[in-house]
């Protein structure tokens, strides 16, 4: 009986793990294909934030999940072309205006719920999509086949990335642009281009982790995310930039986050402790920093804008 | 080319440097206007409403100076580590290990008289801001980890220890005993309570602390030997390493002043609040409400200059004063003045872009009328700098 308990727990525990990193994979997915291009963008939070607001209204109006995805994705993406005007054209210090993007984002999501919403009223979940033979499996099924479609869409996006960044042009574009500018230029890629894509493409998954956060939690709140999309940054330093070492490091948080709220729920550690418990990813990256700053180099060119003949 | 045109070009480089920022600021505002309209406010009557609070009489001047104390603290520490071309975004973090080592120390320590009390608490909130600057510093100048990221964790870090000690060990036992269990510190010593300056005005001794701060950093970057090793390894490392400043040691340095400014600012922000405890909400910016991110804002705005910092902070103070009343008169929700900080943020530092492109029109100009002037203008590296 004992073990049943066990099993039931450590399984409950993987699944939610898996959930609880959703969010933060598909932001630093996002992040760490800015990040390639060149592009350093500390505003994730404040994208997420207005993602999962604009998501949170729109299934609330019109109880609608594929619309409150669809504008959370929407939003995250005009926030992308936002930050590449003012990083590319306008060369603005990424990393200070970054934490323009993050309060922006704080300040308008707020704002809004204020002015719109009012007292937080919950919305409907996504559903939870379950495959034949998959999902019976015991154990595995339950872990890795009782989950919502994001979550799945979120995974195979590592896949997809890991591919599209190592083996097509346009990967070798971003990676070639995120090393070298100049040479690229040279060679005719547009720097321009690329980069506004990078991050057009890389705030619309931003806008998605928002959007999935506030779906699966159902609710709308000031902070939502509470500097989740910091963490997410980190975690494409963790990973050292590649689509792989990203899903590692979001597995180690949501899994760490789970462990952590299912202590709580069984009364192993006392609430307060479990405070102190939601600091070790912080310093796991913080020492995973160090190992990282070390042994991968980040791409060479980011942070600086690219200035042609200079 | 004549000293006197050599002033007048100095002259209109300033005026360029002052007035470009300035457009920055009006043109977010103007989109804070066009914001006001959208919520349905006429945006005339809220910017009114927000100046006349904060600046209209006595009582709104001194809720603006005392609002703008930790911005002030944080801006002036950002001065000095944007200055000497590190990045400190941990101003959250280590405004709230600050404060949360100077309220320990206010439970734990005797009861002392005020005049040692006072200056105890905030040494040690200075001392433990600087620690938790000096950190990513080390991390920075010995295992190249980028300080934007370590701050940022750091934050994190710091948020988390405080939640664990407001919840636990520190929270108030009369908390605990009523049930509500709202995550803050008892009633800490009447002597650590700062004396207000002024008869019947809630402005108290932080900001007199503060302005003091503001000119001690003009002094420790301008006038001291210290200074001029932060400032030369800002502008460029390599020429620093060349001229012998330890530029490892400097770097420490910087982000440790940085930091212990945000300590100084968390451990006024405690022990000048009006419950005089150490309070938050769980969240990440309960208790800074976040004056560690808007203390750049000040900074940026002020040119990273700290004396430029105090009217800056006097208006960003102002701002949220206002934010308030704005709130109360026309329902506006003041998370109105952290978005338009945001933009304002953004603004100011594309803005450098359009500063830099006025600037060398300039200098063309002046180098077809004279192969030699060029130079005078001396294009301000401080901004372009600051990341590598």
């Amino acid at each position: 009986m004992n073990d049943f308990w066990t099993a039931t727990i450590l399984v409950a525990t993987v699944a939610s793990g898996i959930r609880l990193a959703t969010p933060f994979l598909l932001a630093s997915l996002g992040e760490a294909l800015g990040q390639r291009s060149g592009v350093l963008n500390l505003g994730v939070d404040g994208v997420m934030l207005l993602g999962a607001f604009g998501a949170y209204y729109a299934v609330l109006k019109t109880n609608n999940l594929l619309l409150g995805v669809a504008v959370g994705v929407l939003l995250g993406a005009l926030l992308g072309l936002f930050y590449a005007f003012i990083t590319v054209n306008l060369r603005a210090q990424q990393g200070i205006s970054g934490i323009g993007i993050y309060l922006f984002g704080l300040g308008m999501s707020d704002l809004l719920f204020q002015k719109l919403v009012g007292t937080p009223r919950p919305i409907m979940p996504f559903a939870i999509v379950r495959f034949p033979v998959l999902s019976d499996i015991p154990v595995i099924g339950e872990m890795f086949f009782d989950h919502s479609l994001i979550v799945y869409v979120a995974f195979l996006l590592v896949p997809l990335f890991t591919f599209i960044i190592n083996r097509t042009t346009y990967g070798m574009n971003v990676r070639a642009i995120g090393e070298n500018p100049e040479a690229a230029d040279s060679l005719g890629v547009s720097v321009g281009r690329v980069r506004y894509s990078a991050l057009i493409i890389g705030n619309s998954l931003a806008g998605l982790a928002g959007a999935a956060l506030a779906i699966e939690l159902g609710i709308f709140q000031q902070n939502l995310t509470n500097a989740m999309g910091f963490i997410a940054i980190a975690l494409v330093y963790f990973g050292a930039w590649r689509p792989i070492g990203v899903m590692a490091g979001s597995l180690v948080f949501g899994l760490v986050a789970s462990i952590v709220l299912q202590c709580k729920t069984l009364g192993i550690i006392p609430r307060s402790a479990s405070d102190l418990a939601a600091m070790a990813p912080a310093v796991i990256t913080v020492l995973a920093l160090v190992v990282v700053a070390n042994r991968f180099r980040q791409p060479a060119a980011l942070t600086k804008p690219y200035i042609r003949g200079q | 080319m004549s000293p006197e045109v050599n002033r007048v070009n100095h002259f209109k480089a300033n005026l360029i440097r002052i007035v470009i920022p300035a457009c920055a600021v009006v043109s977010a505002l103007l989109l804070g206007a066009v914001m006001l309209g959208t919520l349905g406010a006429n945006p005339l009557s809220g910017y009114v409403t927000m100046f006349s609070a904060a600046f209209g009489n006595l009582e709104g001047l001194a809720n603006t100076a005392v609002k703008s104390i930790p911005l002030l603290l944080v801006g002036i520490g950002i001065c000095i580590a944007f200055r000497s071309s590190v990045i400190n975004i941990g101003g959250e973090g280590q405004m709230v290990v600050g404060a949360l080592l100077a309220s320990v120390t206010a439970l734990a320590a005797p009861d002392l008289p005020s005049v040692v009390f006072i200056p105890l608490v905030l040494t040690v909130g200075f001392a433990g801001g600087a620690v938790w600057g000096a950190i990513p510093g080390a991390l920075k100048a010995y295992f190249n980890v980028s300080e934007i990221l370590s701050t940022i964790m750091l934050n994190i870090v710091a948020v988390q220890i405080m939640n664990f000690m407001l919840r636990g060990p520190m929270i108030d036992p009369e908390e605990v005993a009523r049930g509500t269990r709202i995550p803050q510190t008892a009633r800490l010593p009447e002597n650590t309570d700062l004396p207000m300056l002024l008869d019947g005005l809630r402005v108290h001794l932080g900001f007199l602390i503060a302005l003091l701060a503001a000119v001690a950093v003009w002094v420790l970057l301008w006038r001291t030997a210290l200074g001029f090793r932060l400032r030369s390894v800002g502008l460029s490392r390599d020429a620093a390493r060349y001229a012998g400043i330890p530029v490892k040691r400097s770097i420490i340095t910087a982000l440790a002043f940085s930091g212990a400014m945000a300590g100084l600012a968390g451990a006024i922000l405690v022990f000048g609040s009006e419950s005089h405890r150490m309070v938050t909400d769980g969240s990440s910016t309960g208790f800074t409400g976040s004056a560690g991110f808007n203390g750049i804002v000040v900074a940026l705005f002020a040119g990273l200059h700290p004396l430029w910092s105090i009217p800056s902070a006097l208006l960003f103070g102002g701002m949220l004063v206002g934010a308030n009343a704005l709130q109360r008169a026309l329902q506006v929700p003041s998370a109105l003045i952290i978005a338009l900080n945001g933009l304002i943020v953004v603004f100011v530092v594309s803005s450098e872009y359009f500063r830099q492109r006025v600037q060398r029109g300039r200098e063309v100009a002046q180098t077809l009328d004279e192969p030699a002037a060029g130079v005078a203008a001396g294009a301000d590296p401080q901004l372009e700098r600051v990341v590598e």
